[in-house]
């Protein structure tokens, strides 16, 4: 719809008055102002030596949840690799131990690229069982970039590492796997 | 002329240039914690107790970052303009009394007064590097022009646009800032009767009161203009980060920017000194200074006098640095040439004829206040604001409704 007459509107900048023409009293109105400052209690944490409380929801480094049984939640369904705008998720899938009965497959590896990801989280809403979650680690460092590349033993020791710390508590339901475990409807 | 003391004076330059020098150093740092206090952070605090060794490692840095000149630029001035810039803006300190300081005598009718009045002279301790100077002032403000050329040359000869248009506008800017800095401060040597520095703060001392509380309008002009003069926020136009990367500093690395950089702090510390010593009474603090018959304590009172109103005055630009944002171009030049030079000759004028006429100082305060209050009701009817006015709209543009009757730029 094309704009009509009607709808534009003229503003004139207010005009000022004597008190504001003299300038003065407005720039000691932003002295005040700054001064207040120079004296107000100051918000840097100082990083290091005290640790930012983050919110739960913080985006940082993945892990792999593992279900009661120590195993990894996982079931190679490749939802996150597909999701990931960075494709930065490698995924090798295999048939699941037979006396794992619950699942049909299991990652044999399981490798994301913490480089290439952008921390965006699409992962941990695209995965089906819960199995892939973004932790409050943030000070990440590595020596080389293969450092920075994080298999599946590195994810699961992400999670022993998070859940011991208690810093992130499990937030998806542990326990039972979704649909995306069973076998294909014959 | 008085005989000065080659030693005292050799002395002095040490004391003063390192004691300048120290104090830029320590300015930056102070830049930089006023900065983050004001905007409610804490500062460098990470190098020493406080961070206070952060100048130390700025400097290191400095000394050790790699030295380009790219190969497009005009190697002789390229390389000349730092030094230029600095050797200008510390040379301005020389006549500067930083601390107490005796008038000089005038010339005595014999030869034998004149011996006296300059044994009498030399008798007392004077802080000041190259004193007696009667063009003091005059002097200072030459140098401040000169800087003008250390700004330029390193625009210029960088070759580069951002640069060039940094110093174009610095050019302009310090050019006409000039005016309005030299009518600020015409009044005091019409009052007073002296360029010399010396005189300038003795006078205020034995007046008691200082020339801020009769010539109040001049200082806020001196001021603005001085700030304007060393490029310092609200009118750091020759930077200008947000819009000329650097402006005339763009293309310089290394020391050689350390030194663009610290001229800023250089006429800061001048600009400080030369308030107090013009309008703040100079080392007189309404009889504080005299307290002790000691001379020596006497002459530690007064430098510690002096240096404060210096020091509070560079605290002062700092914090406005992080007050006022930075005028536009065409505003920056309305304020000198429609606001602040008018202003300055209407006050010279009245200073002129309260002198012709006898009247009492106080008088001067009176004017100074009338003045400034007549301009602004001028600018109210001007309708926009001072550096921005308005004008009447001849021929309304197409699909402007009726009521529109003015036009901003
Ligand atoms: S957070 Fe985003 S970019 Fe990183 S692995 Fe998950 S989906 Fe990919
Ligand atoms: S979406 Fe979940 S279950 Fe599927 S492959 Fe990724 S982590 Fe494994």
């Amino acid at each position: 719809m094309p704009l009509t007459e009607t709808d534009v509107r003229w503003v004139e900048a207010p005009k000022l008055g004597f008190w504001d023409q003299l300038y003065l009293p407005a720039m000691v109105d932003g002295l005040k102002t700054t001064l207040g400052h120079m004296f107000s209690k100051k918000i840097t944490e100082q990083y290091p030596e005290q640790e930012p409380t983050l919110p739960p929801n913080y985006r940082g480094v993945h892990r792999l949840n593992r279900d009661e049984a120590g195993r990894v939640k996982c079931v190679a369904c490749y939802m996150c690799a597909t999701a990931c705008p960075a494709h930065c998720i490698d995924i090798v899938a295999a048939p699941a131990p037979t006396e794992w009965k619950d699942r049909e497959k299991y990652p044999e590896t399981f490798v994301i690229d913490e480089l290439r990801c952008i921390y965006c989280g699409m992962c941990e809403e695209a995965c089906p069982v819960d199995a892939i979650e973004l932790t409050t680690l943030y000070d990440l460092t590595g020596a080389s970039r293969e450092q920075m590349v994080f298999d599946k033993e590195k994810l699961l020791s992400v999670f022993d590492q998070t859940t011991k710390a208690g810093t992130d508590p499990v937030r998806s339901r542990a326990g039972k796997l979704g649909a995306a475990s069973e076998p294909p409807p014959q | 002329m008085p005989q000065f003391d080659l030693v005292t004076a050799l002395i002095l330059i040490v004391a003063v240039m390192g004691g300048g020098l120290g104090l830029v150093a320590y300015l930056t740092l102070g830049e930089r914690k006023v900065s983050a206090w004001i905007q409610d952070r804490v500062g460098p605090n990470r190098v020493g107790p406080f961070g206070l060794l952060q100048p130390l490692a700025d400097g290191g840095k400095f000394f050790l970052k790699e030295e380009v000149i790219p190969a497009h630029v005009d190697r002789i001035f390229y390389v000349l303009a730092p030094a230029v810039g600095v050797i200008t803006a510390l040379l301005a300190l020389a006549v500067v009394p930083v601390g107490g300081a005796t008038p000089p005598p005038d010339p005595a009718p014999t030869v034998a007064a004149f011996d006296q009045a300059q044994a009498d002279y030399r008798s007392k301790l004077n802080l000041v590097i190259a004193p007696g100077i009667d063009v003091g002032v005059l002097y200072v403000f030459a140098l401040g022009s000169l800087a003008v050329y250390g700004v330029i040359l390193a625009g210029w000869s960088a070759n580069n646009k951002y640069s060039l248009l940094g110093a174009m506008r610095s050019s302009a800017q310090i050019i006409s800032y000039e005016i309005p800095l030299g009518m600020a401060v015409l009044g005091v040597f019409l009052i007073v009767g002296s360029l010399n520095l010396e005189r300038i703060a003795a006078w205020q001392e034995t007046h008691t009161w200082w020339l801020v509380f009769f010539q109040p309008l001049a200082a806020l002009l001196f001021m603005i203009s001085a700030y304007a003069e060393g490029s310092r926020l609200p009118f750091d136009l020759p930077e200008a980060e947000q819009e000329l990367v650097g402006g005339f500093h763009t293309e310089y690395s290394s020391m050689k920017l350390g030194l663009l950089l610290m001229t800023e702090f250089i006429h800061l510390i001048t600009a400080g000194f030369m308030m107090s010593i013009l309008f703040l009474g100079g080392w007189s603090l309404f009889g504080l200074e005299n307290v002790s018959a000691d001379p020596t304590v006497t002459a530690v009172l007064k430098a510690g006098i002096l240096l404060t109103k210096m020091f509070l005055y560079c605290v002062f630009a700092l914090i406005v640095r992080w007050t006022i944002p930075r005028f536009r171009f065409d505003q920056l030049m309305n304020l000198a040439w429609k606001v602040m030079i008018p202003l300055g000759l209407a006050n010279v004028v009245c200073v002129v004829v309260a002198l012709q006429f006898g009247a009492p100082l106080w008088v001067l305060t009176a004017a100074s206040a009338g003045l400034f209050l007549v301009a602004g009701c001028i600018a109210v009817r001007a309708a926009g604001s001072i550096t921005n006015p308005k004008r009447a709209v001849r021929k309304l543009p197409p699909g402007m409704p009726v009521g529109v009757t003015y036009a901003g730029r």
